[in-house]
Protein backbone atom coordinates (compact mmCIF):
# COMPACT_ATOMS: atom_id res chain seq x y z
CA UNK A 1 0.00 0.00 0.00
CA UNK A 2 1.44 3.33 -0.92
CA UNK A 3 0.68 6.36 1.08
CA UNK A 4 0.31 10.10 0.93
CA UNK A 5 2.05 10.69 4.18
CA UNK A 6 0.47 13.43 6.24
CA UNK A 7 2.94 13.45 9.11
CA UNK A 8 6.03 12.89 7.03
CA UNK A 9 9.24 13.52 8.80
CA UNK A 10 11.51 16.27 7.57
CA UNK A 11 14.58 14.99 5.78
CA UNK A 12 17.69 15.52 7.87
CA UNK A 13 19.38 18.63 6.54
CA UNK A 14 22.95 17.96 7.57
CA UNK A 15 23.19 14.31 6.74
CA UNK A 16 23.44 12.17 9.82
CA UNK A 17 25.03 14.67 12.10
CA UNK A 18 28.33 13.98 10.33
CA UNK A 19 30.80 16.54 11.55
CA UNK A 20 28.76 17.41 14.58
CA UNK A 21 26.55 20.10 13.02
CA UNK A 22 26.24 23.53 14.50
CA UNK A 23 24.52 23.30 17.86
CA UNK A 24 25.66 20.87 20.52
CA UNK A 25 23.74 17.64 20.27
CA UNK A 26 21.79 16.23 23.17
CA UNK A 27 22.90 13.14 25.02
CA UNK A 28 19.95 10.81 24.86
CA UNK A 29 19.18 8.15 27.40
CA UNK A 30 17.04 5.51 25.79
CA UNK A 31 15.53 2.96 28.17
CA UNK A 32 14.42 -0.19 26.43
CA UNK A 33 12.24 -2.89 27.92
CA UNK A 34 14.19 -6.10 27.38
CA UNK A 35 12.73 -9.53 27.57
CA UNK A 36 13.19 -12.68 25.57
CA UNK A 37 10.40 -15.24 25.98
CA UNK A 38 12.93 -17.92 24.96
CA UNK A 39 14.93 -17.13 28.08
CA UNK A 40 12.33 -16.87 30.81
CA UNK A 41 15.03 -17.13 33.49
CA UNK A 42 15.95 -13.51 32.66
CA UNK A 43 13.00 -11.45 33.91
CA UNK A 44 11.78 -8.37 31.99
CA UNK A 45 14.04 -5.42 32.74
CA UNK A 46 14.83 -1.91 31.55
CA UNK A 47 18.18 -1.30 29.91
CA UNK A 48 19.38 2.22 29.28
CA UNK A 49 21.51 3.11 26.27
CA UNK A 50 23.27 6.47 26.05
CA UNK A 51 23.34 7.91 22.56
CA UNK A 52 24.34 11.21 21.02
CA UNK A 53 21.47 12.68 19.08
CA UNK A 54 22.00 13.57 15.43
CA UNK A 55 20.11 16.02 13.25
CA UNK A 56 16.86 14.56 11.98
CA UNK A 57 17.39 11.38 13.94
CA UNK A 58 14.47 8.97 13.92
CA UNK A 59 14.12 6.06 16.27
CA UNK A 60 14.93 3.87 13.29
CA UNK A 61 18.34 5.50 13.09
CA UNK A 62 18.81 5.56 16.85
CA UNK A 63 18.00 1.89 17.39
CA UNK A 64 20.16 0.76 14.51
CA UNK A 65 23.05 2.75 15.88
CA UNK A 66 22.60 1.15 19.28
CA UNK A 67 22.50 -2.30 17.74
CA UNK A 68 25.59 -1.65 15.60
CA UNK A 69 27.76 0.04 18.19
CA UNK A 70 26.51 -1.04 21.59
CA UNK A 71 24.38 -4.14 21.72
CA UNK A 72 23.98 -6.58 18.83
CA UNK A 73 21.51 -8.64 20.86
CA UNK A 74 18.82 -5.94 20.84
CA UNK A 75 15.76 -7.10 18.87
CA UNK A 76 13.45 -4.79 16.95
CA UNK A 77 11.78 -4.66 13.52
CA UNK A 78 11.97 -2.23 10.66
CA UNK A 79 11.38 -2.80 6.97
CA UNK A 80 10.37 0.27 5.04
CA UNK A 81 11.45 2.93 7.55
CA UNK A 82 8.89 5.21 5.90
CA UNK A 83 5.66 4.48 7.73
CA UNK A 84 4.37 2.10 5.08
CA UNK A 85 5.01 -1.48 6.15
CA UNK A 86 3.71 -1.12 9.71
CA UNK A 87 6.34 -3.38 11.23
CA UNK A 88 8.10 -0.92 13.55
CA UNK A 89 5.22 -0.11 15.91
CA UNK A 90 6.26 0.02 19.56
CA UNK A 91 5.28 1.72 22.79
CA UNK A 92 7.14 5.00 23.03
CA UNK A 93 6.76 6.79 26.38
CA UNK A 94 3.68 4.72 27.07
CA UNK A 95 1.92 5.20 23.72
CA UNK A 96 1.96 2.87 20.73
CA UNK A 97 3.24 4.46 17.54
CA UNK A 98 5.56 3.89 14.58
CA UNK A 99 9.23 4.16 15.54
CA UNK A 100 10.45 4.96 12.03
CA UNK A 101 8.29 8.06 11.96
CA UNK A 102 9.21 9.31 15.40
CA UNK A 103 11.93 11.91 15.56
CA UNK A 104 14.03 11.79 18.70
CA UNK A 105 13.69 15.57 18.63
CA UNK A 106 10.00 15.19 19.45
CA UNK A 107 10.88 13.36 22.68
CA UNK A 108 12.65 14.35 25.86
CA UNK A 109 16.31 13.49 26.29
CA UNK A 110 15.22 10.46 28.31
CA UNK A 111 12.48 8.22 27.04
CA UNK A 112 11.27 4.64 27.18
CA UNK A 113 10.67 2.06 24.49
CA UNK A 114 8.65 -1.10 24.99
CA UNK A 115 7.12 -3.73 22.73
CA UNK A 116 3.47 -3.48 21.72
CA UNK A 117 1.36 -5.32 24.26
CA UNK A 118 -1.41 -7.70 23.16
CA UNK A 119 0.57 -9.31 20.33
CA UNK A 120 2.87 -12.30 20.62
CA UNK A 121 6.24 -11.11 21.87
CA UNK A 122 9.19 -12.30 19.83
CA UNK A 123 11.79 -10.54 21.95
CA UNK A 124 12.62 -7.03 23.19
CA UNK A 125 10.79 -4.62 20.87
CA UNK A 126 9.84 -7.19 18.28
CA UNK A 127 6.29 -8.55 18.21
CA UNK A 128 4.39 -10.78 15.82
CA UNK A 129 1.57 -8.55 14.64
CA UNK A 130 1.36 -10.41 11.34
CA UNK A 131 0.05 -13.59 12.91
CA UNK A 132 -2.80 -11.79 14.64
CA UNK A 133 -3.60 -9.66 11.61
CA UNK A 134 -3.87 -12.75 9.46
CA UNK A 135 -6.23 -14.38 11.93
CA UNK A 136 -8.33 -11.23 12.06
CA UNK A 137 -8.47 -11.06 8.30
CA UNK A 138 -9.50 -14.68 7.96
CA UNK A 139 -12.17 -14.25 10.59
CA UNK A 140 -13.66 -11.18 8.92
CA UNK A 141 -13.12 -12.22 5.33
CA UNK A 142 -10.97 -9.13 4.98
CA UNK A 143 -10.67 -9.24 1.22
CA UNK A 144 -12.85 -8.41 -1.74
CA UNK A 145 -15.65 -10.91 -2.22
CA UNK A 146 -16.23 -10.39 -5.92
CA UNK A 147 -19.75 -10.00 -7.17
CA UNK A 148 -18.66 -11.73 -10.37
CA UNK A 149 -16.68 -14.78 -9.41
CA UNK A 150 -15.03 -15.05 -12.84
CA UNK A 151 -14.61 -11.56 -14.19
CA UNK A 152 -13.74 -11.19 -17.85
CA UNK A 153 -10.20 -9.91 -17.61
CA UNK A 154 -10.15 -8.70 -21.23
CA UNK A 155 -12.95 -6.26 -20.54
CA UNK A 156 -12.10 -2.76 -19.30
CA UNK A 157 -12.51 -2.40 -15.54
CA UNK A 158 -15.73 -0.82 -14.36
CA UNK A 159 -15.37 2.85 -13.56
CA UNK A 160 -15.68 3.96 -9.96
CA UNK A 161 -16.91 7.33 -8.83
CA UNK A 162 -13.74 9.28 -7.88
CA UNK A 163 -15.23 10.47 -4.58
CA UNK A 164 -16.05 6.92 -3.62
CA UNK A 165 -12.61 5.76 -4.69
CA UNK A 166 -11.12 8.43 -2.44
CA UNK A 167 -13.25 7.29 0.48
CA UNK A 168 -12.17 3.70 0.04
CA UNK A 169 -8.57 4.73 -0.39
CA UNK A 170 -8.73 6.75 2.81
CA UNK A 171 -9.58 3.59 4.78
CA UNK A 172 -7.22 1.45 2.75
CA UNK A 173 -4.28 3.45 4.09
CA UNK A 174 -4.21 1.23 7.18
CA UNK A 175 -0.77 -0.39 7.41
CA UNK A 176 -1.80 -3.02 9.99
CA UNK A 177 0.76 -1.75 12.44
CA UNK A 178 -1.38 -2.85 15.39
CA UNK A 179 -1.11 0.41 17.31
CA UNK A 180 -4.89 0.72 17.54
CA UNK A 181 -5.23 -2.74 19.04
CA UNK A 182 -2.36 -2.28 21.49
CA UNK A 183 -3.90 1.03 22.59
CA UNK A 184 -7.37 -0.42 23.07
CA UNK A 185 -8.39 -1.10 26.65
CA UNK A 186 -11.14 -3.41 25.41
CA UNK A 187 -8.75 -5.53 23.38
CA UNK A 188 -6.34 -5.67 26.30
CA UNK A 189 -9.05 -7.10 28.53
CA UNK A 190 -10.74 -9.28 25.92
CA UNK A 191 -8.40 -11.15 23.63
CA UNK A 192 -11.03 -11.98 21.01
CA UNK A 193 -12.03 -8.39 20.27
CA UNK A 194 -11.58 -7.57 16.54
CA UNK A 195 -10.10 -4.17 17.24
CA UNK A 196 -10.36 -0.95 15.32
CA UNK A 197 -8.23 -2.32 12.49
CA UNK A 198 -10.83 -5.05 11.93
CA UNK A 199 -13.81 -2.72 12.14
CA UNK A 200 -12.08 -0.34 9.75
CA UNK A 201 -11.59 -3.23 7.37
CA UNK A 202 -15.30 -3.99 7.41
CA UNK A 203 -16.08 -0.31 6.85
CA UNK A 204 -13.75 -0.35 3.85
CA UNK A 205 -15.41 -3.34 2.11
CA UNK A 206 -18.89 -2.08 2.93
CA UNK A 207 -18.08 0.91 0.76
CA UNK A 208 -16.77 -1.13 -2.14
CA UNK A 209 -19.40 -1.56 -4.86
CA UNK A 210 -17.54 -4.59 -6.22
CA UNK A 211 -18.04 -6.50 -2.99
CA UNK A 212 -20.95 -8.91 -2.94
CA UNK A 213 -21.54 -8.85 0.81
CA UNK A 214 -24.50 -7.19 2.49
CA UNK A 215 -24.84 -5.82 6.01
CA UNK A 216 -26.39 -9.14 7.03
CA UNK A 217 -23.17 -10.85 6.02
CA UNK A 218 -21.09 -8.37 7.98
CA UNK A 219 -23.34 -8.83 10.97
CA UNK A 220 -22.43 -12.49 10.96
CA UNK A 221 -18.78 -11.62 11.61
CA UNK A 222 -18.93 -8.49 13.77
CA UNK A 223 -22.43 -8.51 15.25
CA UNK A 224 -21.46 -9.51 18.78
CA UNK A 225 -19.42 -8.49 21.80
CA UNK A 226 -16.19 -9.63 20.15
CA UNK A 227 -17.13 -7.39 17.27
CA UNK A 228 -18.48 -3.89 17.06
CA UNK A 229 -20.65 -4.14 20.19
CA UNK A 230 -17.59 -4.92 22.27
CA UNK A 231 -16.07 -1.54 21.51
CA UNK A 232 -16.48 0.74 24.52
CA UNK A 233 -15.66 3.92 22.59
CA UNK A 234 -12.48 4.73 24.45
CA UNK A 235 -11.11 6.16 21.20
CA UNK A 236 -7.51 5.40 22.04
CA UNK A 237 -7.34 3.63 18.67
CA UNK A 238 -8.31 6.84 16.93
CA UNK A 239 -5.89 8.91 18.95
CA UNK A 240 -2.84 6.74 18.33
CA UNK A 241 -3.36 5.61 14.73
CA UNK A 242 -0.15 6.77 13.04
CA UNK A 243 -1.94 6.99 9.72
CA UNK A 244 -4.63 9.26 11.17
CA UNK A 245 -7.44 7.02 10.03
CA UNK A 246 -10.90 8.31 10.99
CA UNK A 247 -11.49 5.34 13.26
CA UNK A 248 -13.96 7.00 15.64
CA UNK A 249 -16.29 7.94 12.81
CA UNK A 250 -15.92 4.60 11.07
CA UNK A 251 -16.61 2.54 14.17
CA UNK A 252 -19.65 4.68 15.00
CA UNK A 253 -20.86 4.25 11.44
CA UNK A 254 -20.45 0.47 11.46
CA UNK A 255 -22.12 0.35 14.87
CA UNK A 256 -25.16 2.25 13.67
CA UNK A 257 -25.49 -0.01 10.63
CA UNK A 258 -25.18 -3.16 12.73
CA UNK A 259 -27.55 -1.93 15.44
CA UNK A 260 -30.17 -1.13 12.83
CA UNK A 261 -30.14 -4.81 11.89
CA UNK A 262 -31.15 -5.64 15.46
CA UNK A 263 -34.76 -5.19 14.52
CA UNK A 264 -34.64 -6.79 11.08
CA UNK B 1 -39.83 -28.17 18.35
CA UNK B 2 -39.36 -25.97 21.37
CA UNK B 3 -37.23 -28.56 23.09
CA UNK B 4 -35.00 -29.19 20.07
CA UNK B 5 -34.30 -25.45 19.87
CA UNK B 6 -33.54 -25.49 23.55
CA UNK B 7 -31.14 -28.35 23.12
CA UNK B 8 -29.38 -26.68 20.19
CA UNK B 9 -29.00 -23.55 22.35
CA UNK B 10 -27.88 -25.60 25.30
CA UNK B 11 -25.09 -27.17 23.30
CA UNK B 12 -24.03 -23.67 22.24
CA UNK B 13 -24.90 -23.97 18.55
CA UNK B 14 -27.77 -21.48 18.48
CA UNK B 15 -25.86 -18.74 16.70
CA UNK B 16 -24.40 -20.87 13.94
CA UNK B 17 -27.10 -20.55 11.30
CA UNK B 18 -27.82 -16.88 11.82
CA UNK B 19 -26.18 -14.75 14.43
CA UNK B 20 -28.46 -13.58 17.23
CA UNK B 21 -29.82 -10.05 16.87
CA UNK B 22 -29.79 -9.60 20.62
CA UNK B 23 -26.29 -8.11 20.94
CA UNK B 24 -27.44 -5.30 18.63
CA UNK B 25 -30.56 -4.67 20.67
CA UNK B 26 -28.68 -4.81 23.95
CA UNK B 27 -26.15 -2.28 22.74
CA UNK B 28 -28.98 0.04 21.80
CA UNK B 29 -30.85 -0.49 25.05
CA UNK B 30 -27.70 0.10 27.10
CA UNK B 31 -27.25 3.47 25.45
CA UNK B 32 -30.96 4.26 25.54
CA UNK B 33 -31.39 3.57 29.24
CA UNK B 34 -28.20 5.53 29.95
CA UNK B 35 -29.51 8.48 27.97
CA UNK B 36 -32.93 8.50 29.61
CA UNK B 37 -31.39 8.18 33.07
CA UNK B 38 -28.93 10.98 32.41
CA UNK B 39 -31.66 13.30 31.13
CA UNK B 40 -33.87 12.33 34.07
CA UNK B 41 -31.02 13.23 36.43
CA UNK B 42 -30.85 16.69 34.90
CA UNK B 43 -34.55 17.24 35.42
CA UNK B 44 -34.32 15.79 38.90
CA UNK B 45 -31.53 18.19 39.82
CA UNK B 46 -33.54 21.18 38.67
CA UNK B 47 -36.55 20.05 40.70
CA UNK B 48 -34.72 19.43 43.96
CA UNK B 49 -32.68 22.61 43.59
CA UNK B 50 -35.87 24.69 43.75
CA UNK B 51 -35.11 24.63 47.47
CA UNK B 52 -32.51 27.29 46.65
CA UNK B 53 -35.33 29.58 45.53
CA UNK B 54 -37.58 29.06 48.53
CA UNK B 55 -39.27 26.43 50.62
CA UNK B 56 -42.53 27.26 48.92
CA UNK B 57 -41.02 26.74 45.49
CA UNK B 58 -39.83 23.29 46.42
CA UNK B 59 -43.15 22.51 48.07
CA UNK B 60 -44.99 23.57 44.93
CA UNK B 61 -42.89 21.31 42.71
CA UNK B 62 -43.44 18.41 45.07
CA UNK B 63 -47.16 18.90 45.18
CA UNK B 64 -47.21 19.28 41.41
CA UNK B 65 -45.77 15.80 41.02
CA UNK B 66 -48.24 14.46 43.52
CA UNK B 67 -51.03 15.77 41.32
CA UNK B 68 -52.26 18.23 43.96
CA UNK B 69 -52.88 20.99 41.45
CA UNK B 70 -54.85 18.71 39.15
CA UNK B 71 -56.93 16.78 41.63
CA UNK B 72 -56.94 19.18 44.59
CA UNK B 73 -55.51 16.36 46.65
CA UNK B 74 -52.07 14.76 46.91
CA UNK B 75 -51.41 11.32 45.50
CA UNK B 76 -47.81 10.46 46.49
CA UNK B 77 -48.32 7.10 44.82
CA UNK B 78 -47.78 8.95 41.55
CA UNK B 79 -44.24 9.60 42.68
CA UNK B 80 -43.85 5.92 43.45
CA UNK B 81 -44.76 5.11 39.87
CA UNK B 82 -42.07 7.42 38.53
CA UNK B 83 -39.57 5.95 40.98
CA UNK B 84 -40.52 2.44 39.90
CA UNK B 85 -39.84 3.40 36.30
CA UNK B 86 -36.45 4.84 37.22
CA UNK B 87 -35.59 1.72 39.19
CA UNK B 88 -36.49 -0.42 36.20
CA UNK B 89 -34.27 1.68 33.97
CA UNK B 90 -31.45 1.49 36.50
CA UNK B 91 -31.70 -2.27 36.77
CA UNK B 92 -31.78 -2.78 33.00
CA UNK B 93 -28.94 -0.33 32.46
CA UNK B 94 -26.76 -1.79 35.20
CA UNK B 95 -27.51 -5.33 34.02
CA UNK B 96 -26.29 -4.48 30.54
CA UNK B 97 -23.38 -2.31 31.60
CA UNK B 98 -21.83 -4.89 33.91
CA UNK B 99 -21.01 -6.88 30.78
CA UNK B 100 -18.29 -4.31 30.21
CA UNK B 101 -16.76 -4.43 33.68
CA UNK B 102 -13.44 -6.16 34.16
CA UNK B 103 -14.77 -9.49 35.38
CA UNK B 104 -11.70 -10.87 37.10
CA UNK B 105 -8.46 -9.79 38.67
CA UNK B 106 -6.46 -10.36 35.51
CA UNK B 107 -8.73 -8.14 33.43
CA UNK B 108 -8.74 -5.51 36.12
CA UNK B 109 -4.95 -5.32 36.46
CA UNK B 110 -4.51 -5.42 32.70
CA UNK B 111 -6.84 -2.49 32.21
CA UNK B 112 -5.44 -0.58 35.14
CA UNK B 113 -1.83 -1.04 34.01
CA UNK B 114 -2.80 -0.14 30.47
CA UNK B 115 -4.50 3.03 31.65
CA UNK B 116 -1.52 4.10 33.76
CA UNK B 117 0.84 3.48 30.88
CA UNK B 118 -1.20 5.21 28.20
CA UNK B 119 -2.22 8.29 30.15
CA UNK B 120 -5.02 8.68 27.64
CA UNK B 121 -7.90 10.78 28.90
CA UNK B 122 -10.81 8.86 27.39
CA UNK B 123 -9.41 5.55 28.58
CA UNK B 124 -9.05 6.94 32.10
CA UNK B 125 -12.54 8.40 31.94
CA UNK B 126 -13.93 4.96 31.17
CA UNK B 127 -12.29 3.61 34.29
CA UNK B 128 -14.01 6.31 36.32
CA UNK B 129 -17.27 5.60 34.59
CA UNK B 130 -17.07 1.94 35.46
CA UNK B 131 -16.02 2.73 39.02
CA UNK B 132 -18.80 5.25 39.63
CA UNK B 133 -21.25 2.89 37.93
CA UNK B 134 -20.22 0.20 40.35
CA UNK B 135 -20.61 2.60 43.28
CA UNK B 136 -24.10 3.48 42.06
CA UNK B 137 -25.28 -0.07 42.68
CA UNK B 138 -24.90 0.65 46.36
CA UNK B 139 -25.39 4.35 46.84
CA UNK B 140 -28.44 4.64 44.59
CA UNK B 141 -30.25 1.71 46.18
CA UNK B 142 -31.17 3.22 49.60
CA UNK B 143 -32.27 6.46 47.98
CA UNK B 144 -34.57 4.97 45.37
CA UNK B 145 -35.99 2.50 47.87
CA UNK B 146 -37.00 5.19 50.34
CA UNK B 147 -38.51 7.26 47.53
CA UNK B 148 -40.45 4.22 46.37
CA UNK B 149 -41.79 3.34 49.78
CA UNK B 150 -42.18 6.79 51.33
CA UNK B 151 -43.03 9.15 48.49
CA UNK B 152 -45.05 11.29 50.91
CA UNK B 153 -41.89 12.20 52.81
CA UNK B 154 -40.68 14.66 50.18
CA UNK B 155 -40.80 18.33 51.02
CA UNK B 156 -38.66 21.14 52.43
CA UNK B 157 -38.84 19.90 56.05
CA UNK B 158 -39.37 16.24 55.22
CA UNK B 159 -36.30 16.13 52.98
CA UNK B 160 -34.27 18.38 55.27
CA UNK B 161 -35.06 16.06 58.18
CA UNK B 162 -34.03 13.00 56.22
CA UNK B 163 -30.80 14.64 55.04
CA UNK B 164 -29.77 15.80 58.50
CA UNK B 165 -31.47 13.94 61.34
CA UNK B 166 -31.94 10.87 59.13
CA UNK B 167 -28.21 10.87 58.33
CA UNK B 168 -28.69 10.73 54.58
CA UNK B 169 -26.22 13.51 53.80
CA UNK B 170 -23.09 11.32 53.58
CA UNK B 171 -24.92 9.02 51.20
CA UNK B 172 -26.08 11.98 49.12
CA UNK B 173 -22.54 13.33 48.83
CA UNK B 174 -21.41 10.03 47.35
CA UNK B 175 -24.51 9.72 45.21
CA UNK B 176 -24.05 13.21 43.83
CA UNK B 177 -20.40 12.65 42.95
CA UNK B 178 -21.08 9.26 41.41
CA UNK B 179 -24.08 10.34 39.35
CA UNK B 180 -22.57 13.54 38.02
CA UNK B 181 -19.26 11.96 37.06
CA UNK B 182 -20.92 8.87 35.65
CA UNK B 183 -23.68 10.66 33.79
CA UNK B 184 -21.37 13.34 32.43
CA UNK B 185 -18.86 10.87 31.10
CA UNK B 186 -21.72 8.68 29.87
CA UNK B 187 -23.29 11.45 27.82
CA UNK B 188 -19.94 12.33 26.29
CA UNK B 189 -19.41 8.67 25.46
CA UNK B 190 -22.84 8.42 23.88
CA UNK B 191 -22.01 11.33 21.64
CA UNK B 192 -18.75 9.81 20.41
CA UNK B 193 -20.07 6.26 20.34
CA UNK B 194 -22.91 7.12 17.97
CA UNK B 195 -21.18 10.05 16.34
CA UNK B 196 -23.90 12.55 17.22
CA UNK B 197 -23.21 16.16 16.29
CA UNK B 198 -20.84 14.89 13.59
CA UNK B 199 -19.45 18.00 12.00
CA UNK B 200 -17.04 18.53 9.16
CA UNK B 201 -14.17 18.48 11.65
CA UNK B 202 -14.57 15.51 14.02
CA UNK B 203 -11.52 16.44 16.09
CA UNK B 204 -12.90 19.90 16.84
CA UNK B 205 -16.33 18.43 17.61
CA UNK B 206 -14.83 15.99 20.05
CA UNK B 207 -12.88 18.71 21.77
CA UNK B 208 -16.00 20.82 22.14
CA UNK B 209 -17.93 17.83 23.47
CA UNK B 210 -15.22 17.21 26.03
CA UNK B 211 -15.31 20.82 27.18
CA UNK B 212 -19.09 20.73 27.35
CA UNK B 213 -18.96 17.49 29.32
CA UNK B 214 -16.71 19.00 31.98
CA UNK B 215 -18.71 22.21 32.09
CA UNK B 216 -21.91 20.24 32.69
CA UNK B 217 -20.28 18.13 35.37
CA UNK B 218 -18.95 21.18 37.19
CA UNK B 219 -22.29 22.97 36.86
CA UNK B 220 -24.34 20.08 38.20
CA UNK B 221 -21.89 19.35 40.99
CA UNK B 222 -21.97 22.98 42.09
CA UNK B 223 -25.75 23.10 41.91
CA UNK B 224 -25.97 19.74 43.68
CA UNK B 225 -23.72 20.69 46.56
CA UNK B 226 -25.46 24.05 47.01
CA UNK B 227 -28.78 22.21 47.10
CA UNK B 228 -27.53 19.63 49.55
CA UNK B 229 -26.17 22.40 51.78
CA UNK B 230 -29.58 24.06 51.74
CA UNK B 231 -31.28 20.87 52.92
CA UNK B 232 -28.63 20.38 55.60
CA UNK B 233 -29.27 23.89 56.86
CA UNK B 234 -33.01 23.32 56.93
CA UNK B 235 -32.50 19.94 58.57
CA UNK B 236 -30.36 21.38 61.37
CA UNK B 237 -32.82 24.16 62.06
CA UNK B 238 -35.77 21.78 61.92
CA UNK B 239 -34.18 19.03 64.02
CA UNK B 240 -36.16 19.89 67.18
CA UNK B 241 -39.36 19.46 65.17
CA UNK B 242 -38.18 16.36 63.34
CA UNK B 243 -40.95 14.68 61.42
CA UNK B 244 -43.30 17.64 61.19
CA UNK B 245 -44.25 18.25 57.55
CA UNK B 246 -43.91 21.55 55.80
CA UNK B 247 -47.03 23.62 55.30
CA UNK B 248 -46.70 26.83 53.28
CA UNK B 249 -47.65 30.01 55.05
CA UNK B 250 -50.59 30.56 52.71
CA UNK B 251 -52.15 27.27 53.77
CA UNK B 252 -51.41 27.43 57.46
CA UNK B 253 -54.65 29.23 58.21
CA UNK B 254 -56.58 26.26 56.89
CA UNK B 255 -56.72 23.82 59.82
CA UNK B 256 -56.42 20.64 57.74
CA UNK B 257 -53.69 21.79 55.36
CA UNK B 258 -52.85 19.39 52.60
CA UNK B 259 -51.31 16.66 54.63
CA UNK B 260 -54.13 14.31 55.25
C1 LIG C 1 -26.40 0.88 39.28
C2 LIG C 1 -26.20 1.91 38.55
C3 LIG C 1 -25.32 2.00 37.31
C4 LIG C 1 -24.31 1.18 36.84
C5 LIG C 1 -23.78 -0.10 37.45
C6 LIG C 1 -23.81 1.75 35.62
C7 LIG C 1 -22.76 1.26 34.87
C8 LIG C 1 -22.36 1.76 33.64
C9 LIG C 1 -21.20 1.34 32.90
C10 LIG C 1 -20.19 0.30 33.35
C11 LIG C 1 -21.18 2.02 31.74
C12 LIG C 1 -20.15 1.90 30.63
C13 LIG C 1 -20.68 0.97 29.59
C14 LIG C 1 -19.79 0.93 28.39
O1 LIG C 1 -18.64 1.35 28.45
O2 LIG C 1 -20.25 0.45 27.34
C15 LIG C 1 -22.32 2.88 31.74
C16 LIG C 1 -22.66 3.73 30.72
C17 LIG C 1 -23.57 4.79 30.85
N1 LIG C 1 -24.30 5.12 31.98
FE1 LIG C 1 -24.42 3.99 33.64
N2 LIG C 1 -24.52 2.89 35.35
C18 LIG C 1 -25.43 3.08 36.38
C19 LIG C 1 -26.33 4.13 36.53
C20 LIG C 1 -26.42 5.20 35.65
C21 LIG C 1 -27.16 6.41 35.92
C22 LIG C 1 -27.93 6.75 37.21
C23 LIG C 1 -27.02 7.19 34.81
C24 LIG C 1 -27.57 8.56 34.60
C25 LIG C 1 -27.01 9.61 35.13
C26 LIG C 1 -26.21 6.47 33.84
C27 LIG C 1 -25.85 6.93 32.59
C28 LIG C 1 -25.03 6.27 31.70
C29 LIG C 1 -24.78 6.66 30.33
C30 LIG C 1 -25.39 7.86 29.60
C31 LIG C 1 -23.87 5.71 29.79
C32 LIG C 1 -23.32 5.63 28.37
C33 LIG C 1 -24.07 4.52 27.68
C34 LIG C 1 -23.31 3.80 26.61
O3 LIG C 1 -22.07 3.89 26.56
O4 LIG C 1 -23.97 3.14 25.80
N3 LIG C 1 -25.85 5.27 34.40
N4 LIG C 1 -23.02 2.73 32.92
S1 LIG D 1 -5.97 1.44 11.85
FE1 LIG D 1 -4.17 2.75 12.15
S2 LIG D 1 -3.31 2.04 14.09
FE2 LIG D 1 -4.69 0.45 13.39
S3 LIG D 1 -3.44 -0.99 12.29
FE3 LIG D 1 -4.27 0.45 10.78
S4 LIG D 1 -2.74 2.05 10.61
FE4 LIG D 1 -2.25 0.92 12.45
S1 LIG E 1 -12.93 2.98 20.38
FE1 LIG E 1 -11.87 2.14 22.12
S2 LIG E 1 -12.77 0.19 22.52
FE2 LIG E 1 -13.31 0.79 20.47
S3 LIG E 1 -11.72 -0.08 19.22
FE3 LIG E 1 -11.08 1.99 19.69
S4 LIG E 1 -9.80 1.85 21.50
FE4 LIG E 1 -10.93 -0.08 21.29
S1 LIG F 1 9.53 0.49 9.29
FE1 LIG F 1 7.78 0.29 8.00
S2 LIG F 1 6.33 1.48 9.11
FE2 LIG F 1 8.10 1.80 10.26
Amino acid sequence: MSDANSKIIPIAKAGNGGDGGSAAHRQLKISVLRYNPQEPSQPPRMQTYPLEEADGMTLFIALNEIREKQDPSLQFDFVCRAGICGSCAMVINGRPTLACRTLTKSLGAEFTLAPLPFFELIGDLSVNTGKWMRGMSERLGGWLHMKEPNPDLRRAEQKMDPDLADKIYELDRCVECGCCVAACGTARMRKDFVGAVGLNRVARFRLDPRDARTDDDYYEVIGDDDGVFGCMSLLACHDVCPKDLPLATQIAFVRRKMVSLGWS
Amino acid sequence: MESSNQLIAGIGLAGTARKSRWPARLDFIQSGTGLVLALFMWGHMFFVSTILISNDAMWTITKFFEGYFFFGKSYPIMVSFVVATVITLLVVHAFLAVRKFPINYRQFTTFHGHMKMMRHEDTTLWFWQALTGFALFFVAAPHVYIMLTHPELIGPFESGDRVWTGHYWPLYILLLLAVELHGGIGLYRLAVKWDWFAGPDPAATRKRLKTLKWALTVFFLALGFATLAAYVKIGIAHAPDYGKPYVPAALQAAPQGVNK
